[in-house]
C-alpha cells in the first residue's frame, strides 16, 4: 500500500507521452491512407470504389479491439516484427484511415457538383481538380468529424492497454494495482483524458458552428 | 513458417456461439438502459432548470471524452471503495448502458430540437394532453429523424461491448480469450470472433430497419 505522489503522478506522464504518441502517429498515418481511400472511393473506377467499400464495412462493422487483437497477431505471424509499437500502430493507422476515408468521402461528394463541373470546363486534369478544387473545400467541410475522430482516436488508443501496451490506461491499472487506490488513479486518468478530448471537442463543434453559419 | 490451423475454431464453434448470444444479451440490455438514460436525459437537460441541465450535460461530456476502458475500470474496481460493489456481468451492463447513455442523450437532443415549436403549440392548442404532445408530437417524429444515427451508436455500443472482456464479464471476447490461452492459437481464433462481431452488427443493423419501417412507416 502506498499514496499516490509525485512519482506516481510521473509514471502517468509518461504513459501520457505513449498516448500522445500513438494518436499523432495513427492519426497522421491514417491521414495519409484515408485521403488515397477516400479518392479511391470517389474514383471513377468500379473495382477501386467497391475494395474500398469493402474495406470501410470492414472496419466501421468490427470492434476496434478486435482489429487490435487481429493485425498484432497477424504481424507476428507474418514476421514483419516483433516490436508491440510496429504492430499496435499499424492497427491503429488502418484502423484511422478506413474512418478518415469514410469522412473526407462524404465531404469531397458534399461539395457542390457545379464546382467539379466549372472546373473540367476550365480544362482541369484530374489532380487538379481534386487537390486545388474539391480538396481544399471538402478539407472545411470534413473538419468536425475529424476532430470528432480524432477524439474517438485518442480515446481508442486506451485499448493498446489491453494487449499489454504501456500508454496511459495501462500505467493507471498499473499504478492501481501497486498502491491499491483505484478510485484515485482512475479518476486522475479519467481526468487527464478529459483535459486532452474535451478541448478537442470544443473545438470541433465551433468549426460545427461556423459551418451552418456559413451555410445560411 | 507457421501453418494456419481453424480446427480448434470448429471444434469449439459451439462455445463461441454461447459467447455470441451472450453479448446479444450484454448489448441489448445495455442498449434499453441508454435508450432510457437518453430519453430522460435529453428531456432533464431540455428543462428550464438550470442545475438539471448543468449537471446532465456535464455528465455528457464527461462520458463523450473519457475512454470506456476507463470508464469501465473506474466502476469495477473504484466504487468497491465507496461501497458499491457490483460482479462483472452487472458492471459491464451498467458501463455499457451509462456509456451509450451520453450519446444518445446528445442524439435525441438533436432530434427534439428538430421538432418546431410550431408543432407543439400547435397540439397543444388543440387539446392534447402534454403527456401525449410529447409522445406522439415531439418524440416520435425526433426519433424518426435521428433513427440512423441512433442506430450507428447502438451498433458501435455492441461492438464496444468487446471491451467488457477486460473485466472479465461473460460475452464472446471473454470466451475467445480463454480458447486463446487453452490452445495458443490468437490469430485464428480472433480471426474467428471478428468474423462474428461484424455478423452480429450486420444483424443488428437489419433489425433496427425492421423496427424502423414498421415504426415510423407514416407519411411525412
Amino acid at each position: 500500500m502506498g499514496k499516490f505522489g509525485p512519482d506516481q503522478f510521473v509514471f502517468l506522464m509518461q504513459g501520457l507521452k505513449w498516448t500522445i504518441l500513438l494518436a499523432s502517429i495513427s492519426f497522421i498515418g491514417g491521414a495519409v491512407v484515408g485521403l488515397g481511400v477516400a479518392l479511391a472511393r470517389t474514383s471513377n473506377y468500379r473495382i477501386l470504389r467497391s475494395a474500398t467499400s469493402a474495406y470501410i464495412a470492414l472496419f466501421q462493422g468490427t470492434p476496434l479491439l478486435m482489429q487490435l487483437f487481429v493485425i498484432f497477431y497477424g504481424v507476428a505471424l507474418l514476421n514483419i516484427s516483433t516490436d508491440p509499437w510496429v504492430a499496435v500502430s499499424l492497427a491503429f493507422t488502418a484502423h484511422a484511415s478506413a474512418f478518415l476515408g469514410e469522412i473526407w468521402r462524404g465531404s469531397i461528394e458534399a461539395v457542390p457538383r457545379g464546382q467539379t463541373e466549372a472546373a473540367r470546363a476550365l480544362g482541369l486534369n484530374y489532380w487538379s481538380r481534386m487537390f486545388d478544387v474539391l480538396l481544399p473545400q471538402a478539407l472545411k467541410i470534413s473538419l468536425p468529424a475529424t476532430i470528432g475522430f480524432l477524439v474517438q482516436l485518442v480515446k481508442g488508443t486506451s485499448l493498446a492497454a489491453i494487449v499489454g501496451f504501456v500508454e496511459l490506461a495501462r500505467a493507471g491499472q498499473i499504478i492501481s494495482n501497486l498502491i491499491f487506490q483505484p478510485l484515485i488513479v482512475f479518476g486522475i486518468v479519467g481526468l487527464i483524458y478529459f483535459a486532452i478530448c474535451w478541448p478537442l471537442s470544443l473545438l470541433g463543434e465551433r468549426f460545427e458552428r461556423s459551418l451552418t453559419a456559413g451555410a445560411q | 513458417m507457421y501453418k494456419l490451423d481453424f480446427t480448434v475454431v470448429v471444434e469449439r464453434f459451439p462455445e463461441l456461439l454461447i459467447g455470441a448470444m451472450a453479448t446479444i444479451a450484454l448489448s441489448s440490455t445495455g442498449i434499453i438502459i441508454a435508450l432510457i438514460i437518453g430519453v430522460g436525459g435529453a428531456l432533464l437537460r431540455n428543462s428550464k432548470n438550470a442545475y438539471l441541465h448543468f449537471i446532465v450535460s456535464s455528465f455528457v461530456e464527461l462520458i463523450r471524452n473519457t475512454p470506456f476502458l476507463v470508464q469501465i475500470f473506474f466502476l469495477f474496481f473504484a466504487l468497491p471503495f465507496i461501497g458499491v460493489k457490483m460482479g462483472p456481468n452487472m458492471t459491464a451492463v451498467i458501463a455499457l448502458g451509462i456509456n451509450g447513455g451520453a450519446y444518445a442523450i446528445e442524439i435525441i437532443r438533436g432530434g427534439i430540437d428538430s421538432v418546431s415549436r410550431g408543432q407543439r403549440e400547435a397540439a397543444l392548442a388543440i387539446g392534447l394532453s402534454r403527456l401525449d404532445v410529447f409522445r406522439y408530437v415531439i418524440l416520435k417524429p425526433a426519433l424518426r429523424a435521428i433513427y440512423p444515427s441512433l442506430t450507428s451508436q447502438f451498433v458501435l455500443l455492441l461492438l464496444t461491448s468487446s471491451v467488457c472482456a477486460s473485466i472479465a464479464a461473460f460475452e464472446l471476447t471473454s470466451l475467445a480469450q480463454k480458447i486463446e490461452s487453452d490452445t495458443f492459437r490468437s490469430f485464428e481464433v480472433y480471426f474467428t470472433i471478428t468474423a462474428i462481431y461484424l455478423a452480429l452488427s450486420w444483424l443488428l443493423m437489419s433489425v433496427f430497419g425492421l423496427i424502423g419501417r414498421r415504426a415510423f412507416a407514416y407519411p411525412t
